[in-house]
């Protein structure tokens, strides 16, 4: 049977599903699944952040005057933009415009290797300081807040978990590129287009919390 | 077919302009950046700015405007069980009896 060996031939669905839609349907309904352990498992985070910020003011309002919010700002602007790109990828695709959907695709990519040059900078200027989590902290400048390390915990794990998030996305929009130059997504089927959009759009989500929660604190 | 609906390319440029707006403002109201101080509700204001952005990235990018409900009654539920874990936490913190720290 030709949906056994091609199971993606246009416009078909797998022999499981009553139909194409069905079939979409089914796939989003489990990413939006998985997108919701993710928030759970960022809250652990956020909970932890909201605590310690409440329990030691001083220690994290010193510790984001560490943090260069310029940084932070044009990587939420990065971020938001490769979510508007993403989804003009789909929108292309909607549309049968494989060429612009790929073109999309590219630019998202790069947005992701520029948010993920900027954090780098940033990890690397903090290192070379001392700026380090927990016992690792060794800063030698003056510092007025005690246990620095415990916010520099906080920010490492925060946006380390975040940043890991980003590269798996920016993985996963590489699969995506090599399918669109495939020509397999067109108006009626893009679903890992749309699938790996939402993980994207997610992460875009969590930046948007950090961003004001780790840099401008007050 | 409700999850392929075209959305105009339009609404989702103003989108766009309308997080990078609302990102500028998240600055401009910023105490370290602007020395803007409402005391507490700078935070509140902070969070409430992310909140409207994150609202914006649901309904419009992640569709859950013109979506399936299925997938608002999901995003719904995990902010209950977030709510919870906050909640359970707090209640803790606020009922604890002093820990004298020895470290």
């Amino acid at each position: 049977m030709s949906t056994v060996n091609k199971p993606r031939s246009e416009g078909g669905h797998a022999f499981h599903f009553d139909n194409a839609e069905h079939e979409f349907e089914t796939s989003k309904f489990g990413i939006w699944l998985f997108l919701c352990t993710e928030v759970l498992m960022f809250g652990g985070l956020f909970v932890a952040y909201f605590l310690f910020e409440h329990k030691f003011p001083e220690t994290f309002i010193e510790g984001a005057t560490y943090l260069d919010w310029k940084f932070g700002a044009v990587n939420t602007a990065v971020l938001l933009l490769s979510s508007f790109t993403m989804v003009l990828s789909i929108y292309y695709a909607q549309n049968n415009k494989t060429k612009q959907c790929v073109n999309m695709l590219f630019i998202t990519l790069g947005c992701g290797f520029i948010f993920m040059g900027i954090k780098y900078l940033e990890y690397m200027h903090k290192i070379e300081l001392g700026l380090l989590p927990g016992e690792m902290f060794s800063f030698t400048g003056e510092v007025g807040a005690s246990n620095l390390g415990l916010y520099f915990s906080t920010y490492y794990m925060m946006t380390g978990l975040h940043g890991s998030h980003v590269l798996v996305g920016m993985g996963l929009i590489v699969w995506c590129i090599v399918r669109a130059r495939r020509g397999e997504y067109n108006s009626k089927y893009f679903t890992t287009l749309e699938c790996v959009g939402l993980f994207w759009h997610l992460v875009d989500l969590i930046w948007i919390y950090l961003f004001p929660l780790l840099y401008l604190v007050d | 077919m409700s999850g392929h609906h075209i959305i105009p390319f339009s609404v989702y440029r103003n989108v766009l302009l309308a997080l990078l707006a609302l990102t500028i403002l998240t600055v401009a109201v910023a105490k370290p950046v602007s020395g803007f101080d409402a005391g507490v509700f700078n935070f509140l204001i902070a969070m409430g700015i992310a909140s409207v952005k994150a609202g914006l990235v649901m309904a419009f990018f992640m569709q859950l405007k013109y979506d399936n409900k299925l997938y608002l009654a999901i995003i719904v539920s995990t902010v209950l069980f977030l709510a919870l874990l906050f909640g359970i936490v707090m209640i803790d913190w606020a009922s604890r009896a002093p820990v004298m720290s020895t470290l």
